[in-house]
Parts: C-alpha cells; sequence; structure tokens
C-alpha cells in the first residue's frame, strides 16, 4: 500500500503540513510499482533527501494504458459531454484555489523556485490555465460545409483519445496544467510523468483530481526515470498521442520512438537561446529591468530565456552598467524567505551543468562581468551572471545553459541584428527593445520566433500559443490551438440522394 | 415604497424576501418621478402577490446613465475577460445555492410547476452562464495579412456598449440568463426591462448581481410597462443595443423605434406558429410524447411551442388515438403540486385571448376532439386542447395562440406536408418523426425554419445556437457572442511614408 508523505513546514512565508501521497495514481487508485523501487526526491536548498517516491516501470505503463483506454470507451471520451468535463475542470480548478499556498510551498520545497514567486505566478497561473481550458470543454466546434444539395458534409473534432505527457522539473506544477487542461477538455485520457526531479505538486493536485470526480482512469500519474516510463510510453502502440516538453535532445528521441512504434501524434516544447535585442531608442532603464527579468526569471531555467542580449553600440556602456549592478542587487537565498528573487539551481545535475558552462565560457575567453560562482556550501545556488566579449561559435553563444547566466553582444546593425538574432537551431522566443513602432514591429516581424515580445518578456497567458519555430518545437500550446493537440478531425459526408446508375 | 416585501408560500412554508425598488447602481430604489406600481399576481388563485415599483421614462434615463458610467469605467473595456468569467460563474455559483427559492418564487408568479422550474429553467439558465463564463476570455479577433513590409492589420472585438434587454414573461429566469449571460461575457452592459406582469425572480437575481460581485451599473433591472420601459429603451440616444423577445407585434415596434432614433442594434426573438410532422415509418409512442412536449409544455407559452401538427393519412387516426390518452395523462394544474406537469397560463388577459381563439376555432368548424371548455374556479387553467380538421386559411392554424392549443390536419405525401408547414410567416422551429434517415435529411433540409428537431422536439442546448428565419439574431451558442459585439479594423502602418501633395 503506497505511503504519504507529511511535509512540515516552518518559514516565514509558509507554515503548516503538507500531505503528499507517494505511489502511482493509475485507475482511480493509489498504488505501488511493479518493480518495487523508488526515486529520491533531494530538497535543492540544502542537497538533503525528503523523501522518496514510488519509481513506475513500462509494466506501470501497460496497466495505465489499459485504465485510460477503458475510460475513454466508457466513463470518459465523449461519454461525458463537454458541459460535465467543464464542470469537473472548474472543480478542480476550485479544489487548486483552495490549496493554493500549499501548491507553492510544495513547489519551493521540491524546486527552488522562491514561495512568492510560485505563490504569485505559477499556481495563480495554473489555476487559471485550468479554468480556461474548463471554458473550452463544451465549445468543441466542427464545420458543416457546403458541397451540393444531394449531400450533408460535417466535420467532427472527436478527442484523440489516449494521451501521454511527459512534463519537466523547471514549472512542474504550470507545466501540468498546460497538458491537462486542453486534454481533458477535449476528452482525452491522460497519463502523465512529471518529472523525476520534481513530483511533489504533480502528485498533490492526482488528488484533487480524484477529489473533484473524474472518473476512473481518465487521468493517471506515473512517476519515474524519462529513459524508462518515458522511453516506455513513447514506444507504447497503445497510446495515441505524446506530448514532451524538455530538451531538444530528448524531444527527438520521443519522435523517434513515435515513428518506430505507431506513429502517433507528436507535440514537442524544446530549447531556446532567446535573443533580447535592446536598441538605441530603447527607454533604456526598462529595457534592462525587462531583458534581466527576461534571462533571471525562475533562475534561468526557461526554454523561452531572453539567454543572448544584444545591445546597441549607441548605449552599449550605458546598459552594461546598469544591468551589471542591477543583476548584481537579485538576492539569491532561501525560497521561503521573502526578501528574495532566486533560489538555487533544481538539481546537482543542473548545477554541474551550468557550471561546466560557465567554465566553457572562461576557457573559450569570454568576460565575466560579474557572478560566475556558487554561493553558499549547501544546495545548488549560483550567482547571476554576465558574459562579455563573446563570439558566435563559443558553447555559452551557441548551446541553452539552463542557468542565470547570459552573453551581451554589441550590434550596430539594424538589418546585422536580426540575422545575428535569427543565427541559432532555435526559435522558441525573442524579446525586443525599441520606442519607435517602425522599427520594434518590423523586427518583430523578421526574427524567426514562436513568441516575441515588444517591450516586454517573459509574459505568458493561458490565451495566447506558445511554441517553437525550428528546432525549440513542434505545435503550440495554449490559446484555442492547444484544442488541436488533442483532438482528432473526422469528416461524415452523407449521401442524400446522390444515386448510382 | 421600494421596500423589500416578505412573501409567504403557503405550500412550502417558506419566506422569500424580495425587493421591490428599481435595481440601479447595485441599489433598490425608488422611481425618481413617479408613484406608479405594478400588480404581481398569482395566475394559479388570482391573487395578487405584491406590488413593485414600476419604472418611467425617466428611471430609465439614471438606469441608463449608470450602466454608461459603469461601461466607461468598471466595464467595458476596464475589466478582463479573466474577471469577467470569474464573476459570471460567481453569479452561476449563487443561483444554483439558491435554485430551490428561485423556483418557488418562478412558480408563484408564473404558475409553471416548481420541480420543472427548478431542474430545467434554472438548472439551464445556470448552465447559460457558465457556458458564457468559458467564453469571456475567449473574445479573439483576426490579425490580417495585409503588406509585411509596412503595415498590419487586426480585427477587435470590442463589447458593444450600452445594452438594453427586454425579456418576456413565459421563462423569465431563463430568457433573463440568455440575455444576460453573453452580454457580460462581452463585456457589455445590461438595462433590463423583465416583463411587467413576471419581475419578481428578475429583482431577486439582481441581489445575487450584488452578491457575486459585478460593479455597480453593470446590471441595472427596470420593471416597467412594455409601452412605457420597453419604448423607452428602443428610442433611447444612449443605448448601443437593443435584445427583445416577445411578440412579432412588439418587435416591430422596437426596430421602427431603433432605426428613428439612433440606429441601434436590434436582435429580435418573436413568435412561432411551428409545425410538427408525423410520417408513417415514425415510432408513433414516441411522436406522441414529443407531440406533448412541444405543444403542452410551458402550457404552450413557448415560442416554438409545436403547435401546428401534420399527420400522414395512413397513421392518422392511430395516432390521434395515442395522442388524445397521453394529452389526458398530463395533469395541469397548481404549480405547487408535486404531480403537476403544467400550470396555470400566466395571466387572464393570456386566458381570455386563448379561450377567444378556442371559440374562434369551433366556429370556424375545427372540431375539439379534447379539451377546448373552461374549468370552473379560480386559476387561469387552460386543459390540453385538440382540434382536428383544421384548414390552412382558419385563425388557429395561423395565429400564435400561445396556449395548450393543437391544430392538427392529414396529409399524404412528403411535398404536402413541406409545403403546408412552411406555409406561415412564421419560422422559428418545426419538428419531424420519420424512421426513414433519407426522408429526415430531405425534410429538415427542406423545413425553413431556425431550429430544425428531428425525432425530438422542443430541447435546446446552450451551445447550439437558436432563433428564427425571418427574425434578427441568434441566441445561444458562440453565435450570441457576435450580437454583443462591436468589430473594429486597425490598420497600423509602421512603414510607409506618405508624399504630399497627393
Amino acid at each position: 500500500m503506497p505511503e504519504t508523505y507529511v511535509h512540515k513546514f516552518d518559514t516565514p512565508t509558509f507554515k503548516g503540513e503538507i500531505s503528499v501521497p507517494l505511489g502511482l495514481y493509475i485507475d482511480g487508485k493509489w498504488v505501488d510499482g511493479s518493480s518495487g523501487n523508488k526515486i529520491d526526491v533531494i530538497n535543492p536548498s540544502n542537497g538533503k533527501l525528503i523523501t522518496k517516491i514510488t519509481e513506475g516501470s513500462p509494466k506501470d505503463v501497460d496497466l495505465a494504458v489499459a485504465a485510460a483506454q477503458k475510460a475513454f470507451d466508457t466513463t470518459w471520451g465523449l461519454h461525458k459531454n463537454g458541459f460535465e468535463r467543464a464542470r469537473l475542470l472548474q472543480k478542480l480548478g476550485d479544489l487548486m484555489e483552495q490549496n493554493a499556498d500549499k501548491l507553492a510551498a510544495l513547489e519551493a520545497l521540491d524546486n527552488g523556485k522562491t514561495f512568492n514567486w510560485a505563490r504569485t505566478t505559477d499556481v495563480d497561473h495554473s489555476i487559471r490555465c485550468i479554468r480556461y481550458y474548463a471554458g473550452w470543454a463544451d465549445k468543441i466546434l466542427g464545420q458543416t460545409i457546403e458541397t451540393s444539395e444531394a449531400k450533408l458534409v460535417y466535420v467532427r473534432h472527436e478527442p484523440i483519445g489516449v494521451v501521454a505527457q511527459i512534463i519537466p522539473w523547471n514549472f512542474p506544477l504550470q507545466m501540468m496544467a498546460w497538458k491537462i487542461g486542453p486534454a481533458l477538455a477535449t476528452g482525452c485520457s491522460v497519463i502523465l510523468k512529471p518529472s523525476e526531479f520534481t513530483p511533489l505538486s504533480a502528485l498533490f493536485v492526482a488528488q484533487l483530481i480524484h477529489e473533484a470526480g473524474f472518473p476512473a482512469g481518465s487521468f493517471n500519474l506515473i512517476n519515474g526515470y524519462g529513459h524508462v516510463v518515458g522511453q516506455a510510453l513513447a514506444e507504447h502502440n497503445g497510446i495515441e498521442k505524446i506530448a514532451f516538453t524538455g530538451s531538444t535532445l530528448v524531444g527527438r528521441k520521443i519522435m523517434e520512438a513515435s515513428s518506430k512504434s505507431n506513429l502517433k501524434k507528436v507535440t514537442l516544447e524544446l530549447g531556446g537561446k532567446s535573443p533580447s535585442i535592446v536598441f538605441d531608442d530603447a527607454d533604456l532603464e526598462q529595457a534592462v529591468k525587462w531583458a534581466a527579468f527576461g534571462i533571471y526569471y525562475n533562475h534561468g531555467q526557461c526554454c523561452c530565456a531572453g539567454s543572448r542580449i544584444f545591445v546597441h553600440e549607441k548605449i552599449y556602456d550605458q546598459f552594461m552598467q546598469r544591468f551589471t549592478e542591477h543583476t548584481k542587487s537579485l538576492k539569491v537565498g532561501d525560497p521561503f524567505d521573502p526578501e528574495v528573487f532566486q533560489g538555487p539551481q533544481v538539481s546537482q545535475q543542473q548545477y554541474d551543468r551550468i557550471m561546466g558552462y560557465i567554465k566553457s565560457g572562461k576557457e573559450e575567453g569570454a568576460t565575466i562581468v560579474t557572478g560566475g560562482e556558487r554561493l553558499g556550501q549547501e544546495g545548488y545556488y549560483i550567482q547571476p551572471t554576465i558574459f562579455t566579449n563573446v563570439k558566435p561559435s563559443m558553447k555559452i553563444v551557441r548551446e541553452e545553459i539552463f542557468g542565470p547566466v547570459c552573453v551581451v553582444i554589441k550590434f550596430k546593425d539594424d538589418d546585422d541584428i536580426v540575422a545575428m538574432a535569427n543565427d541559432t537551431i532555435y526559435g522558441l522566443a525573442a524579446s525586443v527593445y525599441s520606442q519607435n513602432v517602425t522599427r520594434a514591429l518590423s523586427t518583430a516581424h523578421k526574427i524567426r520566433a514562436g513568441t516575441v515580445w515588444v517591450n516586454t518578456a517573459n509574459m505568458l497567458y493561458p490565451q495566447v500559443p506558445f511554441g517553437g519555430y525550428k528546432q525549440s518545437g513542434i505545435g503550440r500550446e495554449l490559446g484555442e490551438y492547444a484544442l488541436a493537440n488533442y483532438t482528432a478531425v473526422k469528416a461524415v459526408q452523407v449521401n442524400l440522394h446522390l444515386n448510382l446508375s | 415604497m421600494a421596500q423589500p416585501v416578505t412573501i409567504n408560500i403557503a405550500a412550502t412554508g417558506r419566506k422569500i424576501t424580495v425587493p421591490t425598488g428599481l435595481f440601479i447602481n447595485n441599489e433598490f430604489v425608488p422611481s425618481i418621478d413617479s408613484q406608479d406600481t405594478i400588480q404581481c399576481i398569482n395566475p394559479a388563485t388570482e391573487e395578487v402577490i405584491c406590488s413593485v415599483v414600476a419604472g418611467s421614462e425617466k428611471d430609465i434615463d439614471v438606469a441608463v446613465a449608470a450602466a454608461r458610467k459603469a461601461y466607461k469605467t468598471t466595464w467595458g473595456k476596464n475589466v478582463t475577460g479573466w474577471e469577467r468569467s470569474r464573476l459570471l460563474n460567481k453569479l452561476a455559483d449563487l443561483i444554483e445555492r439558491d435554485a430551490q427559492e428561485l423556483a418557488e418564487l418562478e412558480t408563484l408568479n408564473n404558475g409553471k410547476p416548481v420541480k420543472i422550474a427548478r431542474d430545467f429553467d434554472i438548472g439551464d439558465s445556470v448552465q447559460c452562464l457558465r457556458y458564457y463564463a468559458g467564453f469571456a476570455d475567449k473574445i479573439v479577433g483576426q490579425s490580417i495579412e495585409v503588406d509585411n513590409k509596412t503595415k498590419m492589420a487586426f480585427t477587435r472585438h470590442d463589447p458593444i456598449g450600452v445594452c438594453g434587454q427586454i425579456i418576456p414573461w413565459n421563462y423569465p429566469i431563463n430568457m433573463w440568463s440568455w440575455k444576460v449571460a453573453p452580454a457580460l461575457a462581452c463585456g457589455c452592459t445590461v438595462v433590463m426591462k423583465p416583463s411587467e406582469i413576471t419581475p419578481l425572480t428578475a429583482l431577486k437575481l439582481s441581489e445575487l448581481i450584488i452578491e457575486a460581485g459585478f460593479p455597480p451599473g453593470v446590471v441595472n433591472t427596470v420593471p416597467s410597462l412594455g409601452s412605457v420601459g420597453g419604448a423607452a429603451l428602443s428610442s433611447h440616444m444612449d443605448v448601443d443595443k437593443v435584445a427583445f423577445t416577445g411578440s412579432t407585434v412588439t418587435g416591430r415596434r422596437i426596430m421602427e423605434a431603433a432605426a428613428k432614433s439612433n440606429l441601434k442594434k436590434v436582435t429580435l426573438e418573436l413568435g412561432g406558429k411551428s409545425p410538427h410532422i408525423v410520417f408513417e415509418s415514425a415510432d408513433l409512442d414516441q411522436a406522441a410524447n414529443w407531440t406533448g412536449l412541444g405543444i403542452l409544455y410551458n402550457t404552450g407559452q413557448d415560442c416554438t411551442a409545436g403547435s401546428r401538427l401534420f399527420v400522414q393519412d395512413t397513421i392518422y387516426d392511430k395516432f390521434i388515438n395515442i395522442l388524445v390518452e397521453k394529452f389526458k395523462q398530463l395533469k395541469v394544474t397548481n404549480g405547487f403540486d408535486e404531480e403537476a406537469g403544467a400550470g396555470p397560463v400566466v395571466s387572464k388577459m393570456q386566458y381570455d385571448k386563448i379561450f377567444s381563439y378556442i371559440e374562434g376555432g369551433k366556429q370556424q368548424g375545427a372540431k375539439a376532439v379534447l379539451g377546448g371548455e373552461k374549468r370552473p374556479g379560480k386559476g387561469y387553467f387552460v386543459d390540453p386542447t385538440i382540434f382536428v380538421d383544421v384548414k390552412p386559411d382558419m385563425k388557429i392554424a395561423r395565429d400564435e395562440i400561445f396556449g395548450p392549443v393543437l391544430a392538427v390536419a392529414k396529409f399524404s405525401t412528403e411535398e404536402e406536408a413541406i409545403a403546408l408547414a412552411n406555409d406561415t410567416s412564421y419560422g422559428l422551429g418545426a419538428g419531424l418523426h420519420s424512421n426513414d434517415a433519407s426522408q429526415c435529411m430531405r425534410v429538415s433540409q427542406a423545413l425553413e425554419a431556425g431550429t430544425v428537431w428531428v425525432n425530438q422536439y422542443n430541447l435546446l442546448n446552450n451551445n447550439v445556437p437558436f432563433g428564427g428565419k425571418k427574425q434578427s439574431g441568434r441566441e445561444l451558442g458562440s453565435y450570441a457572442l457576435e450580437e454583443y459585439t462591436s468589430v473594429k479594423a486597425v490598420h497600423w502602418n509602421y512603414g510607409e511614408k506618405l508624399d504630399w501633395p497627393l
């Protein structure tokens, strides 16, 4: 019988106890995994063990698929109409709202982001996202199409079926909401695999899903390693679609496994190396603040982080002076400290990776203006770091670091800057800072990215689509667009009186 | 005046307090310049329930001003779709919470059975509000490719503004929700004029508007005579749109007033004389049930009532016999009676009008095989009435009776059925019963009506549009949003310089 873990919080921003189930959630029940193995959940603030969760295996995936399919064929899918699916999702939104502080505390504990950011951004956005998709559930429309008076032709947008969803560790709760919102709204059955690094908030929400009254099998949760459970999901012949958010490297594996198994539909949200372009006519003070937010928000652990900052030579020195000062002022420390902006990176692995990039930056000859070191002796804290004097060929310029590390590059030419900004295999986002609308919009329209921010950064809304050009992904999440990821289009042609002789 | 009254509901022992003032800026107030009141009658007992303030033309001015101010400051483009969604959902929750109380008040004033008011009228209303709450943060426009080098164009779907909404007495709460939900979802503010016959639930719902947290002035409720408040809204120079559900006669006046004043947008849901066709392959028992629903639900007081029945000659006698037996089973009585399937008609005026049609039908030679006689005693009860041998030129075949009176005729071919069905000045609903799928398709294509039911009748869904041919606008579904949005195209030049002189 799977256990529950109770964590006692006694912090300046949150006090209380939170109970989290540790098992797998399959077919409406909490169960032990088939393998009997466990995965350690580590607190990134101090490197210590929080608890151990059940590790799922391919056998558990089989069980979940069977449960999901059964639900889809009997109690879920189109057997529960849109109004009812809407009610259930709204109920989930209500339960999340009632537990908002707890969710934020779990997120801060498990991921390392600050409680305040988690509460005001992650949790709030996630609730809105669930409610937004609740609103779509009874509005899945198809067309009726004129062909001839002898026929009635219409299109149905049916739920795809059993879908697998693999989410990352940078926004555990938010990524869960982005995935289950549209999938459940359209009537698909879901098998969710949270990141093995940050499973706690998903486990808590699974309880809420159960409490809200979703039918058994409509939602299933299997924790496990990417190369075990993730791989099993990607290869499974009983899963019609897989949605993945994570690294481009793993995204390729998912697509490959899908093509080799049953050609399941694939949507991917992958990495980025997004440019922030600061023109000489930008509002300098605002540009500094937004550009900093663009890279340092969530400790740089954002797929859309503006990690390459291009500054026009005319204002370069002023920008650097203010930007450095601003960067140095960011307080790094305990996630539950209300004064702190940035907590630890999520894991030892990530810490090592980021420090590896910092080392490579130094070795390849870039200049560190500020940061570059660990903070403290415990936990995975890294100082916000600025590199200058970089060359386009350097690893820190080409590769996604996923930490509070940016490169700042001088430019002078409006035409050149577009080429420089687009010189990447990625295309997730971009920011353009300029007070001249012609310049701002012309540039924005030429950048090859799925989201272009003008005079802002990192602002997302449940109703606005998000996704990547090029190797940053396939498909769009959020907005009405996400519904297309979970619906299958069927054209029905009814012959009224076209008779064959 | 304008103080709340406490009403005792004898049948359930419940006491309901009902505000009696005009609801403007989240307050219940007396009329600004009039002492007139409206008496609310219980149609089952003919007794006075209470009186409410009757709004005057000046009161409409005050309400419109309140709605305009809210539109410019706390509502309209000043509130996010997310917030509008949240408030509409909250309102739905409150109505759900108070469903039993609201149902009893609805029954008291309108006469319909309590169970039906609660589970259908109110149940559907709650769902309607939630449906439109879900749309509030999804009002999107288009971005349109013009010339990438120099210009971009996009549309905004802005709220229309201040909307006058005039609703009828047959489904007071349900009609209220059909109007209020899409208007608020789109960001419009509302001046609602409920029917002077059934204003009580609209006033009670106004209390929930406050409790839900809508800013003052977003929804205003002014019970008033149609010729006073309705006319004032239709001709008001600062009302951007009027939505009306009611008789065709009044609908014309509203459209005329709108044209003569400020060309405000007008949507109209008017009357019907909907045909109900039973073909020989139909499941006769089911068809009889649906026919019963079609003309007896809400005691026939339904714009889509299937009031003209056409039965194929090969099954005519059999079907009529089944139908008469079914109609006899319906218990038409006081709405507080647990067994009531239908209640009294809503008022003396309606009662007299219906019986005048019944007398006319007899005089013109139609034969009443069921009903057609007045009951002794109190209450505006009209028994289910079936006229056969109805000719197309009889008044009972052409005019909307709005009561439980069915006009029946025979037909032999499909073409004849279609011709008879379409021979009307109306085009709201139509129904057909047949087990021949191709026939179902052919006939549903041919029927000239805004809603066609196949092997069903009268059941609507909040996400399916509703409205009539020969009427304007659509309610329900995503279509209703178009009635409350104003499309603005923005052309944004960012790269073209104009040479001068031309």
